[in-house]
């Protein structure tokens, strides 16, 4: 029922406004006429004699705040954006540049470890290898001192081998004259005895 | 406002504070005139004193600023391309205007200028003449390309030609009509509402029952209102990128 009445009014305007707008000069009266009997007057947002008023004002705010805009809130709110980017650009930076640090004390950490264990294993080796030196001349020196005692003990074999052999000779012309003795009851020479002997040995 | 009778074109009644008249002309400061001095105050006073304390990591408020900012850089970005963002301050200002404007007439007994149909007109005017205007100092007579679609058979261009001069010659209606009947027609509704609230409230027991279902209504409509206050403030701001577009690229259809 009041949108009916809103276009009812609205269709108004042409008749009730044309005398009013056209002295321009009876503006309160409209403007009292708005005021007091707005059912019979004119859909507000139609009136027409507002409209240059609204035209002025909008143009005078919205300027206004257009400048305001652009000259200050605007300018603000890009340097505070600005900022936060440049800030988390350069904590960005600061985090890669520790991040860099980090590898490379890592990487020097590594190189050490790699390098000492290097020394180490030389140093292994090194002793290993005098270790193996010393008991290789050790062992030559036991062996020749052991051979040197093997040769002398041969020697005294040989020797005492001699000898034996020597008074085998002796003891076999002795008994093998006692042995013709007892046999023939006479003495038989002592050089026949002794090349029998030979003949037999051989 | 609430007065006797339950009127719901009262709320867009224009009254004279101070009475200015020069050469004729009736220049009054209104109520009219004094809601959009406080969408200025309150807009500019929130966009400035959110963002004093400046902080690396916004507080709730100053990331309202930044995100409309934010929201508007990129809705033109993406709507008018880099070249369409020397129109940032006023894509921003628009919309900063018209969001505020529709807020604000969301407060009881407050004036909203967004309903009146030459504030609106006013607006539009100002997007369709600078597209207007940048356009034919930018581009010359190419501008008028904007109303030949590349990639149209010959036949049918003068066709084509004549639905794009009409839409064209259009915008501005459709635009300030959309957000003028926008807010007319929600706060109207709203009146409605409520006064059947009001009136069966006076009708005993059986009407104060009877008041509840429209008074839930009331409350609904006033939550939708807020969504619409925000989403006209939008569509205007994403209408006018896309006008903008055409006075920076003519051809880019």
């Amino acid at each position: 029922m009041f949108v009916t009445a809103a276009y009812a009014q609205s269709t108004t305007p042409p008749e009730g406004e044309t005398p009013h707008a056209a002295p321009g000069d009876v503006h309160t009266e409209t403007g009292v006429a708005s005021e007091g009997a707005h059912g019979s007057g004119v859909f507000p947002p139609f009136d027409q004699s507002t409209f240059a008023s609204q035209l002025v004002w909008l143009a005078i705010t919205f300027g206004l705040f257009y400048l305001l805009m652009q000259k200050v809130i605007m300018p603000r709110i890009a340097a505070i954006l600005g900022e936060r980017h440049d800030a988390i650009a350069s904590d960005l930076d600061a985090a890669s540049r520790s991040k860099a640090d980090a590898d490379a004390a890592i990487a020097s950490y590594e190189q050490e470890l790699a390098a000492a264990r290097a020394k180490g294993n030389a140093i292994a080796a090194s002793a290993r290898e005098a270790a193996k030196v010393k008991a290789a001349a050790d062992r030559a020196a036991i062996e020749a001192a052991l051979n040197d005692k093997i040769v002398a003990a041969e020697s005294r074999i040989a020797d005492i081998k001699a000898s034996a052999l020597a008074d085998v000779g002796a003891i076999a012309e002795e008994t093998a004259s006692a042995i013709v003795e007892q046999l023939l009851g006479r003495d038989v020479p002592r050089t026949e005895i002794a090349s029998a002997v030979k003949a037999a040995a051989e | 406002m609430a007065g006797d009778k339950v009127d719901p074109t009262h709320q867009f009644m224009i009254n004279e504070i101070v009475p200015i008249h020069i050469g004729g002309l009736n220049l009054s400061f209104t109520n009219a005139s004094l809601f959009m001095v406080a969408t200025l105050v309150v807009a500019i006073g929130f966009l400035y004193f959110t963002t004093t304390p400046r902080s690396v990591v916004p507080g709730r408020m100053q990331s309202v600023s930044e995100l409309s900012y934010e929201f508007i850089a990129s809705m033109l970005r993406e709507g008018a391309g880099s070249h369409g963002m020397h129109f940032f301050p006023m894509v921003f200002s628009l919309f900063m205007f018209i969001l505020t404007a529709n807020l604000l007439g969301m407060v009881p007994y407050f004036f909203t200028i967004t309903s009146q149909i030459i504030v609106t007109f006013a607006l539009a005017l100002f997007v369709i003449g600078t597209v207007l205007v940048y356009g034919f100092y930018k581009h010359g007579f190419g501008f008028l390309k904007v109303f030949v679609p590349s990639g149209v058979p010959g036949i049918l261009l003068p066709l084509v030609v004549a639905i794009e001069i009409i839409s064209f010659l259009s915008r501005p209606i459709s635009l300030s009509v959309r957000l003028f009947a926008n807010m007319l027609a929600g706060h109207i509704t709203l009146k409605v509402f409520a006064g059947f609230v009001a009136s069966l409230g006076t009708m005993g027991a059986l009407g104060i029952g009877g008041a509840i279902l429209p008074l839930i209504m009331t409350v609904a409509l006033t939550g939708l209102e807020f969504l619409v206050a925000f989403l006209q403030a939008y569509v205007f701001a994403v209408l006018t990128c896309m006008y903008l577009n055409d006075a920076v690229h003519p051809g880019g259809h």
